[in-house]
């Protein structure tokens, strides 16, 4: 069993994981597959799962049963890939994709990304909503709302084009330069590096507002271009 | 023929997403759709007794999932509309009697023959919420004008947005007007600039709704009840009608403002 774990092969895709299993019977193939993904499930916890099973042929029913345990562990198996014409079948019947773009080497390199430069941002094209949790260990830009009961917790600022109603930590490993910015602001909790905003201090500020650590406090001030060039 | 499935979900308990279900699922039948409602609230069914169905239930949803009888025979005929049917959730059961591929082959069963399919989500993200996702073409996401409903319908849409769910619109359940004018409540205005998604409904707070709820008679059918002329409303955007929502023209600027979201996105 143990053996079979170790021969299931794991690489990371742009949509998705895909597991290569070594072949084999099919119910040990299976049940080694699930012990691999039980024993690291924060790993696998939401993930897209692409299956290439080599030439083994699989029956309906087997299929709709490891969809289903896998998607009782929160993975979701999205496409299975087999040399068998017929368990091809079986996965288009069952609405699975039988074709993944393989990774090119690039790709997977871009995986472990090494320490992150000063100037590399993440960048969110989305509102962030209740209940998400964003950490980096850089500069976030957000091009959207934050929302109240989502966070940024970022080692460097927040930049927020949108409403900023959620909690954010800029400076979270102490930088006392990183700056919190935002077309509206109305946080539910507000900190750079070690300084906590009295929120009630905002009441609700209109137009483009900049907090950032100024002569040792914390300071809401509008955000202008001119002064904005110091952060 | 094959059916768009929409399923109503909310994140918080209690906001009306069953008898928003109940209501636009009569109101779509009563022009004259086939219509098919699940309750996917294995364990705490309700959706049969607001059609006024819970009498005549033999067969289950998880009766069909385990071989116990044939789709057909788990689909119970409404009294008044020939055209709606629903299927009801086991009520000794739980969530996990029903997995997610189990609800995309339901629904494929169904497809060929309706024109739609309303499942009524449980309250909460969990498994049953995903059942209840797991087919949708499209989702609705009803809401209160209240802030913790809003909170959860925000956490709601960030989940489908993973999922990758086409965009969920949005119904604003049992908007107090008077209260609104008090700034005593949320107006609609506020709860879509928090949740940025398009509108498909708003339903005025109304007595006759939970009155009728009780007797298994949803308001769309009667003629005169507001939050029914709503719900018909949205059955008829539903059906890709273009009309206004209601009370649209008392406050100022909300109509330009849902016009505006609508461009958004």
């Amino acid at each position: 069993m143990d053996d079979l774990i170790a021969a299931i092969r794991i690489k990371g895709m742009r949509d998705g994981l895909l597991v290569s299993l070594p072949g084999g019977a099919w119910d040990e193939q299976s049940a080694a597959l699930l012990a691999q993904i039980d024993s690291q499930q924060g790993f696998f916890r939401g993930a897209r799962l692409a299956l290439d099973v080599g030439s083994q042929v699989l029956k309906v029913n087997e299929m709709v049963e490891l969809r289903d345990v896998l998607s009782e562990r929160n993975v979701s198996l999205w496409a299975v890939i087999s040399e068998s014409p017929v368990t091809e079948q079986t996965a288009q019947l069952l609405g699975l994709a039988t074709r993944v773009s393989k990774p090119r080497p690039e790709e997977q390199q871009s995986l472990d990304a090494g320490p992150i430069a000063e100037d590399t941002a993440l960048y969110l094209n989305r509102t962030i909503r209740s209940g998400t949790r964003i950490e980096f260990p850089g500069t976030v830009v957000v091009l959207g709302d934050v929302n109240p009961g989502a966070e940024l917790v970022v080692q460097g600022s927040a930049i927020v084009w949108g409403r900023l109603r959620g909690a954010v930590h800029a400076g979270s490993t102490g930088d006392v330069e990183a700056v919190v910015c935002a077309l509206e602001i109305a946080p539910m909790r507000l900190q750079i590096a070690d300084q906590a905003l009295e929120t009630a201090a905002i009441d609700h500020e209109e137009g483009p507002t900049m907090v950032r650590i100024r002569d040792g406090g914390i300071k809401v001030e509008a955000w202008q271009s001119a002064g904005a060039g110091q952060a | 023929m094959t059916a768009q499935v929409i399923t109503l979900s909310s994140g918080k308990g209690g906001v009306g997403k069953t008898t928003a279900v109940a209501n636009i699922a009569v109101a779509l039948a009563a022009d004259g759709a086939k219509v098919v409602c699940i309750d996917g609230d294995i364990g705490l069914r309700n959706l049969d007794v607001v059609l006024g169905l819970e009498n005549r239930i033999v067969y289950d949803i998880v009766d069909v999932i385990e071989g116990r009888c044939k789709l057909r025979q788990a689909m119970i005929r409404d009294k008044h509309l020939a055209g709606l049917h629903l299927i009801p959730a086991a009520q000794t059961r739980d969530k996990t009697a029903v997995s997610p591929s189990d609800m995309v082959r339901i629904c494929n069963e169904l497809r060929p023959e309706h024109d739609y399919i309303l499942i009524d989500s449980p309250a909460g993200i969990e498994r049953g919420f995903r059942n209840a996702i797991a087919a949708a073409d499209r989702v609705f996401v009803v809401t209160n004008p209240e802030v913790s409903a809003v909170r959860d319908a925000d956490r709601v849409i960030g989940i489908l947005e993973a999922e990758e769910k086409r965009g969920p619109a949005l119904i604003i359940n049992r908007l107090n007007a008077a209260l609104v004018r008090q700034n005593d409540m949320l107006s609609a205005e506020d709860v879509l600039d928090l949740l940025g998604i398009p509108l498909i409904g708003i339903v005025p707070e109304d007595q006759t709704v939970i009155v009728s709820s009780n007797h298994g008679t949803p308001v769309a059918q009667d003629p005169r009840s507001r939050a029914g002329q709503a719900f018909r409303n949205i059955a008829k955007r539903v059906r890709g009608e273009e009309v206004p929502f209601m009370g649209a023209d008392k406050q100022g600027g909300l109509w330009d403002r849902l016009q505006k979201m609508r461009g958004r996105r």
